[in-house]
């Protein structure tokens, strides 16, 4: 196959994969240290020091919003960008809308970070922000996919790539999720009412907030593991086709399972056993994703000894595994009698958002930066290496011990005495959770400092690099 | 439980607007010769 290397005087717009990925490292920092934070307020309730800015309740969706939106948001941003002009063969498409979506994303995120410590919040998890901020959220991702949709209609190549399935899916999908789920009445500038009540309310907070699981945590990842996986290895991903099917069976399947987070609630039972039905289902594209990402090592699997970005990937890959093994198991109503409520949900979600989300992120950032910055590889390798040892071993920590937190709360709760009374006090059961939260701080801290030896290697490979125009690639006379 | 109303015909929506979109990939030959481009993402950049 011939791919004639002729530039001309179009380059690719990498200024906003620069602003994003550096905001990326920034975000990823404040986001992880409010949630050690939030673990040691959890192992020591002194440190919420009595004041309502500092209190839990306030800091924990700062926390969430932070490391999904602000950490994940602006790597998915990055990685997009940078993915859909290579495969497209073609320079960002929108002009003024670009600089818009990293100003007005930075907005979104600042605007968060005053808005949840005062106590603005909507109440609804992982969409707590304000009606207006949210009208902000609208704008900006319109024009992302304003961005992103007309890059591709103006590709130079006819084959669009598996990542651009994936990413044009998560931005389609979380525009429609955000707009349903945060329809409100506002009731002053910064108050407004749900728009649905009751039980009706928390069917379209879960169908928003499993969606957004699924597609922003997901379906926007996995077109970055499409893309940066096979580049780190240098080889095509394992089967193409198998990734075509992936893509489809995800998200043909995907809309239904958010139910699965009110099992045992006033939801119709026939509501639930859909949710976990479908949630079953996801089994098998989840699984089929993960091997094919895993299995594009095959042969060079020699590589994983001495790259250690590609071990970032590969880990995030089994923890990708792991933790849509564990969802659907979840999902089954009798596990669920066990598991909801308790600290396991925990453990579950932050094998998926530290292992997944977090190590797929840091790799592609890994293979990113350099390139950004005109270097052949990170200041220190040996720096990667570290972080993915301090990195790893914290989530293992986190992990397990929410896991086993969370069995001895469900199993505490659910303990009866042959005379009908409860045998343990809840309070009882918070004693028991102590030992587990010190373990989980620790896993905590250990990942955060990953983080922070992350943006030094980062802030040392930009400082003694310099930002590099790429001409954009002319499309060979086969496209 | 009146939500059902917006989020099931809403699902369905999706469900063939996703079915249209497949059809036209099909259609449009985007899945003809797709081992090769699975390779040719390797080859996407001017080296240095």
């Amino acid at each position: 196959m011939s791919t004639e290397i002729r530039s001309d005087a179009a380059t690719y717009n990498d200024t906003v994969v620069r602003q994003f990925a550096i905001m990326t490292i920034v975000w990823g920092v404040v986001g992880m240290l409010v949630g050690v934070v939030i673990a040691a307020q959890l192992a020591f309730p002194a440190l919420n020091f009595d004041l309502p800015w500092l209190s839990y309740g306030r800091l924990r969706p700062l926390h969430t919003n932070a490391v999904i939106f602000a950490f994940g948001g602006c790597a998915l941003f990055a990685t997009s960008y940078y993915a859909v002009q290579r495969t497209c063969q073609t320079r960002l498409f929108g002009g003024p809308l670009v600089a818009f979506t990293f100003w007005g994303w930075q907005a979104v995120i600042v605007a968060a970070a005053i808005s949840l410590p005062l106590g603005y919040t909507s109440g609804k998890e992982y969409a707590e922000l304000e009606w207006p901020i949210d009208i902000l959220i609208t704008l900006v991702w319109v024009s992302y996919a304003v961005v992103f949709f007309g890059t591709l209609f103006t590709r130079k190549v006819r084959h669009i790539y598996v990542a651009n399935w994936f990413f044009g899916a998560f931005i389609l999908t979380v525009a429609l999720l955000h707009v349903v789920n945060s329809a409100a009445i506002p009731a002053g500038p910064m108050k407004s009412y749900s728009a649905y009540a009751g039980v009706q309310d928390a069917m379209v907070q879960w169908w928003y907030g499993h969606n957004a699981v699924g597609f922003f945590l997901t379906a926007g990842f996995l077109g970055m593991m499409y893309y940066f996986v096979p580049k780190q290895i240098g080889r095509p991903v394992y089967s193409y086709r198998l990734s075509i099917v992936h893509f489809w069976a995800l998200i043909f399947t995907y809309m239904w399972a958010g139910p699965h987070h009110l099992h045992y609630t006033a939801l119709p039972d026939w509501a639930q056993s859909l949710g976990m039905v479908f949630s079953l289902i996801l089994l098998a594209p989840s699984w089929g994703g993960m091997i094919n990402g895993v299995m594009t090592l095959s042969g060079a699997w020699h590589k994983l000894r001495e790259d250690p970005i590609l071990r970032f990937m590969i880990v995030s890959l089994s923890f990708y595994g792991m933790s849509t093994f564990e969802g659907p198991m979840m999902a089954i109503k009798t596990v669920n009698a066990l598991s909801h409520y308790t600290d396991w949900t925990i453990g579950h979600v932050h094998s998926g958002a530290l292992g997944w989300v977090g190590l797929i992120s840091m790799g592609s950032l890994y293979y990113l930066i350099p390139r950004l910055f005109g270097r052949n590889t990170m200041y220190s390798v040996r720096a990667i290496e570290i972080h993915f040892w301090v990195a790893t071993i914290g989530i293992v920590l986190y992990a397990v011990s929410m896991w086993v937190s969370g069995v001895t709360q469900g199993l505490m709760w659910r303990s009866v005495e042959p005379d009908g009374t409860l045998t343990y006090s809840f309070v009882e059961s918070v004693k028991a959770s102590y030992p587990y939260y010190y373990v989980r701080l620790i896993g905590g801290l250990l990942y955060l400092s990953g983080m922070v030896i992350m943006a030094w290697n980062v802030a040392m490979t930009a400082t003694g690099g310099k930002p590099v125009a790429v001409p954009v690639l002319r499309a060979p006379a086969h496209a | 439980m009146d939500i059902l109303y917006l989020l099931v015909p809403l699902s369905v929506v999706l469900v063939l607007a996703i079915t249209g979109l497949l059809a036209w990939a099909v259609s449009t030959g985007q899945f003809d010769d797709i081992e090769r481009e699975g390779q040719r993402i390797l080859f996407d950049e001017t080296e240095p």
